[in-house]
């Protein structure tokens, strides 16, 4: 009985590198295709588009991450763990909790979320994919995009989804839901798009996974800071859309921004 | 001058301990940082002097076996 | 002014250059700094309100904006590096990081040593302090992802991206900790105000101010002179250079 379940465990993930391969040669023979005029003369293939090459690598981030399911819960039970653990830490008083809940609940994201982010590069740095979407004519900076967006699908929008009940735990106040909701919104893609920043930084180093806290955390300073504001002034019944326009506009920042630095620094890192 | 005895000096108008602390550890700083970047420098040189003696050896040995290689050939034919 | 510059492109060149600068350097510095710490801690008047704790302000003040200032210098030398791929920049970030991180610890340990006495307790989350804590923590993580790469090029460049990443966050980070603060701000703990400073408290603060920015100088020289050896270790003129040295 185990053994079978091994078995199709195995083929399942022999399955899984197939795929990947599959769309890494799609990929890659778009790539020739566009950037070899002997061939394209010969026979007039469609260079691939800007979005075909984002949707592409979205396709087989999420394909591998679905072959891999324990990547994608890991992070999140940590990150119920982790909110778990206030409360017996500090006492099960509701008044205590309601006051600590924005603040917990934004501190373990930030710590799954890096947790999380070890994966986004790694494995296809060690199987050298990294180094040929590097070498592939689309810009950089829609693939790392495409990346990111993928790391964000697969580890924010569940913890996103899993938040309020969360909050349930922690008796946060019922006004503060929706504030909790659309922070978490709003602020996850940031750090996924910071936290890529480190993790390309770190990826060619054998132990960065320390390393890639140090360098992250500093920066999500901001986004913790006016998330768990935006939570609390909505506990007061006070409006909290300049807290969330902040977010936004780091959000934006980062969107423009973040890419170009990552895909310096995996020019570095992959050498 | 605002003191009028070394011991007034000292004292800082009650605030010495403080004040001392914060003159002392930055001096403190500053010192490790100067000696140890002053240190830097005989470091690095001494390390590539020992790098260089080492290529130096390595060439040399690889001089002699060579002459050796060519002495035994010389003595087979 | 490309053509003036040109010759300090050449490691050769600036190191000697380094050289020469060194002594002028040390020396000015001792000057300014014995003179401004002398008339700091002796001359200069005690405030009216905190009396003579304020003297931890000639030391304090000038290692906080020293501190910022070398990040921003770090920033310049960093993005020089990366657009026109100039390698004694990146020696020259990396001699800076560690006095940087150096002074912010200077300016956070005579900041809660002030703190003490006016504040009743050593560390507030006091907005300047607050940044200053994570410009620490910022410089921490230059230094350790120059320590995690082996060669000493890919470290500059990676850790020249950092500074860049941390500079554009340096204004946000800032920004952002002054809001939370005057946000959380309790009752208990009233600011001080900005003193007024009178010229007598002035002169000896300028002094200090030059003594420790021309320290800053000579340490940075001095670390910079280690990384171009360091990074030019199988050229001609270092082994020259070595050869002189341990031979005399």
């Amino acid at each position: 009985m185990t053994l079978k379940a091994q078995s199709t465990h195995e083929t399942e993930n022999i399955v899984g590198k197939i795929d990947k391969i599959l769309i890494d040669e799609a990929l890659i023979e778009s790539t020739a295709n566009d950037s070899s005029p002997l061939i394209s003369s010969a026979q007039p293939l469609q260079p691939l588009s800007y979005r075909h090459a984002f949707m592409l690598v979205l396709k087989r981030d999420l394909t591998i991450a679905m072959r891999h399911k324990d990547d994608m819960i890991n992070p999140l039970l940590f990150f119920v763990i982790v909110v778990t653990l206030f409360p017996l830490g500090i006492g099960p008083e509701a008044q205590t909790l309601s006051r600590i809940a924005p603040g917990i609940i934004w501190v373990a994201a930030l710590l799954a979320t890096l947790l999380s982010l070890d994966r986004l590069f790694k494995s296809d740095h060690h199987d050298g994919s990294l180094e040929q979407m590097l070498l592939s004519p689309h810009p950089i900076f829609i693939l790392v995009l495409a990346k990111i967006f993928a790391h964000w699908l697969i580890t924010g929008l569940p913890l996103i989804l899993i938040a309020p009940l969360l909050a349930v735990l922690l008796h946060l106040d019922e006004n503060s839901y929706t504030a909790l909701l659309l922070t978490l919104l709003l602020g996850t893609p940031v750090l996924s798009l910071l936290g890529a920043v480190g993790v390309a930084l770190t990826v060619g180093i054998k132990k960065g996974g320390v390393l890639l806290s140090l360098l992250v955390l500093p920066l999500y300073i901001p986004v913790l800071i006016f998330a768990t504001s935006a939570i609390d002034t909505a506990a007061l019944g006070l409006p909290y859309s300049g807290q969330l326009a902040i977010i936004a506009a780091l959000f934006f920042g980062s969107l423009t921004l973040a890419p170009f630095a990552v895909g310096a620094a995996l020019k570095v890192s992959t050498n | 001058m605002q003191f009028n005895s070394f011991s007034e000096f000292i004292n800082m108008g009650g605030y010495g301990f403080y004040v001392w602390l914060s003159f002392g550890a930055a001096a403190l700083i500053l010192a490790c940082l100067l000696i140890s970047s002053k240190a830097g420098h005989q470091k690095i040189i001494t390390q590539i002097a020992k790098r260089k003696q080492r290529e130096d050896k390595l060439r040399q040995a690889k001089a002699l076996r060579k002459q050796q290689n060519k002495a035994l050939n010389e003595v087979t034919e | 002014m490309w053509k003036w510059l040109h010759p300090y492109a050449n490691p050769e060149v600036s190191y000697h250059f380094t050289n020469k600068l060194l002594p002028w350097l040390s020396v000015l510095s001792a000057i300014f700094l014995s003179i401004g710490l002398v008339w700091a801690l002796l001359f200069a008047p005690a405030d009216y309100q905190q009396g003579h704790s304020f003297r931890i302000f000639y030391i304090h003040v000038p290692a906080a904006s020293l501190s910022m200032g070398i990040y921003f210098a770090m920033a310049v030398a960093a993005f020089s590096s990366l657009v026109w791929q100039l390698k004694l920049a990146d020696a020259s970030a990396a001699a800076m990081a560690p006095v940087g991180a150096s002074f912010t610890a200077i300016a956070l340990i005579t900041g809660a040593a002030w703190g003490k006495p006016m504040w009743g307790t050593w560390w507030i989350w006091d907005a300047r302090l607050t940044s200053e804590l994570i410009l620490l923590f910022l410089y921490l993580g230059v230094i350790a992802l120059h320590n995690a790469f082996e060669d000493k090029n890919l470290a500059g460049k990676a850790a020249g991206i950092l500074t860049l990443v941390g500079v554009i966050n340096i204004p946000i980070i800032k920004y952002s900790v002054d809001w939370w603060n005057t946000l959380h701000q309790g009752s208990t703990v009233s600011k001080l105000g900005k003193p007024s400073m009178s010229l007598d408290m002035l002169w000896p603060f300028i002094f200090c101010f030059i003594g420790f920015s021309l320290l800053v100088g000579v340490i940075i020289c001095l670390r910079f002179r280690n990384e171009i050896l360091a990074r030019n270790s199988i050229r001609p003129w270092v082994r020259e250079l070595v050869k002189n040295n341990s031979s005399q």
